[in-house]
């Protein structure tokens, strides 16, 4: 059955998520990186060639780079020109805010390259209440600076929480007027998440809602990343398989490989690009892979009827809420996940820790300036009242 | 991208499906009981982008 | 058009092909797509459809027997619809399309 034969191991990652660097502009309230500072052991040029090198040796179809923000690396352009002159597509994420139209310009021109502009809100308020002043304005300057490129179909990716539920209709909207995929996915407590993930995701009764909208709308991509939900009913298109050390890894910016975007924590972590063997002796025979392709147990789960379409949900949910792994999913639909949470200690869940966030602003909201700075201070209007 | 480099890199030199399944009958053909091709959606994969 | 056996296919050029221990997986750059080949001996035909005159002809290379040709006819015909094989005219390699 194919999703066995993915979930047992493959040669190579069918995609693989790249953090270039911890650096950001922005400090998204549920960043899963914990992004913002740059970390000083970050993989330097040479590296990061080696690393496509072997990528593409492995025949890694495309990578998926991420950060922080991209665009931040100085070498960003020739990284993605050295991965696609090997044969290595490249699919990136950006908050936009470094997306001139001089970049989306050569973006336009080069060959194997995906675009995806994040944006949390189809307002300006919603969403700079997550990803922070000005953040809406950048995203939708880098759009039309990729429109006005002609670079083609971009996506717009959007995190679904409890406030832009309602704004799902807009977001379609916005991205049928550019021709862009709309791509809607899970908030996970993973990262600045897990302190933000309570007051911010989904309602039971939204996740209902977004169900049914998603049923209505095969077009829209989610990166089976709703699969939690496919007790729901039919379940939502896709294989409801969590890729983690199977079909996907992560490479975060100072080497070390996790089993997934959504774990950057040590119990998650394989290995790393800088050890002997490199990359691909840590995709081949690290033993946290190993763990993660032999079969997993359904534990507690296993007497639901609806096991087979939700598969327990999401490790990455269970992991930062306390959750145990052999257990239901924080947002189960049948309410087993939140009877589970009431049992969780204060403090018991994991902390991802304090990763490269920069300091919290001091009291009165305003952030301290940053000796480290490294970008312009966005234009843009105050913070609204919300 | 050059199509002739993309096809020459399509062979490496360890090809687990050379070992892998056929036995030593000549013409003995590994054909599973399901499709033998099938579409994966790349949207179908959770950490698949 | 529909798979003809008679004609010489070759693999798409714009489609990465990995081995795997099921097969392989097939990935085509240009429409993104990803398709799962589920048998070693259907991948050793795709990859050497180009240096036989016929796909016919690579059937009979392999040494495929009658009863399995069909299913193995009918997967050239489901890879060439997703433009994982394409077939080639005269004696020249196709250009990639873009």
């Amino acid at each position: 059955m194919r999703t066995d034969q993915l979930k047992q191991g493959l040669t190579a990652p069918i995609c693989l998520t790249w953090e270039l660097t911890y650096g950001c502009n922005l400090a998204c309230v549920h960043c899963l990186s914990s992004s913002g500072r740059r970390d000083p052991d970050e993989l330097s040029t040479a590296e990061a060639e080696r690393v496509v090198d072997e990528l593409a040796a492995m025949q890694v179809f495309y990578v998926n780079i991420g950060g922080g923000e991209p665009l931040v690396r100085r070498d960003f352009l020739d990284l993605l020109e050295h991965a696609v002159a090997s044969g290595v597509g490249v699919k990136f994420s950006t908050n936009g805010a470094l997306l001139s139209k001089a970049m989306a310009a050569r973006l336009a021109t080069t060959d194997y390259v995906d675009v995806q502009v994040s944006l949390d809100g189809a307002s300006k308020s919603t969403n700079d209440a997550v990803r922070g002043a000005g953040s809406y304005t950048a995203a939708r300057r880098a759009m039309d600076h990729l429109a006005e490129a002609g670079f083609g179909p971009f996506k717009i990716s959007v995190v679904v929480t409890r406030d832009n539920v309602a704004e799902l209709d807009d977001l379609e909207a916005l991205a049928q007027g550019y021709g862009a995929q709309l791509r809607v996915t899970r908030l996970r407590p993973s990262g600045r998440g897990a302190a933000t993930w309570r007051k911010l995701h989904p309602t039971a009764s939204q996740q209902r809602h977004l169900y049914r909208w998603l049923s209505a709308r095969p077009h829209v991509l989610t990166g089976d990343s709703f699969f939690h939900l496919s007790g729901l009913g039919e379940p939502l298109p896709g294989l409801n398989l969590c890729g983690a050390g199977r079909v996907v890894c992560l490479i975060d910016p100072v080497g070390d490989v996790y089993a997934c975007p959504f774990v950057l924590h040590d119990q998650f972590k394989a290995g790393s690009v800088r050890g002997p063997g490199g990359f691909a002796a840590v995709w081949h025979s690290s033993r946290l892979f190993e763990e993660l392709r032999a079969p997993q147990s359904a534990g507690a789960c296993a007497s639901c009827g609806m096991f087979d379409a939700c598969q327990g949900g999401c490790m990455a949910a269970k992991f930062f809420t306390g959750l145990p792994l052999d257990g239901p999913d924080p947002e189960c639909v049948l309410g087993h996940g939140e009877a589970a949470l009431a049992r969780v200690a204060p403090g018991a869940a994991p902390s991802p820790g304090p990763g490269h966030s920069r300091r919290a602003p001091a009291p009165g909201g305003v952030r301290p300036p940053d000796p480290a700075r490294l970008l312009p201070v966005l234009p843009g209007p105050p913070p609204s009242s919300g | 991208m050059d199509a002739t480099e993309l096809t020459t890199r399509l062979d490496p030199p360890n090809d687990p499906a050379a070992r892998a399944g056929t036995d030593d009958t000549p013409g003995a053909v590994d054909l599973v009981e399901d499709d033998l091709v099938e579409e994966i959606s790349i949207d179908g994969m959770c950490g698949v982008y | 058009m529909a798979f003809d056996p008679e004609r010489r296919y070759a693999l798409h050029p714009q489609v990465a092909l990995r081995s795997e221990p099921f097969g392989a997986l097939a990935y085509h750059y240009g429409n993104r797509r990803l398709i799962f080949i589920r048998s070693a001996s259907l991948v050793e035909l795709v990859r050497g459809l180009d240096r036989h005159p016929s796909a016919a002809a690579a059937l009979d290379a392999l040494g495929i027997p009658d009863q399995d040709r069909t299913r193995l006819r009918r997967a050239l015909e489901q890879l060439e619809h997703a433009q994982v094989i394409h077939p080639l005219t005269g004696g020249d390699r196709c250009a990639p399309t873009s």
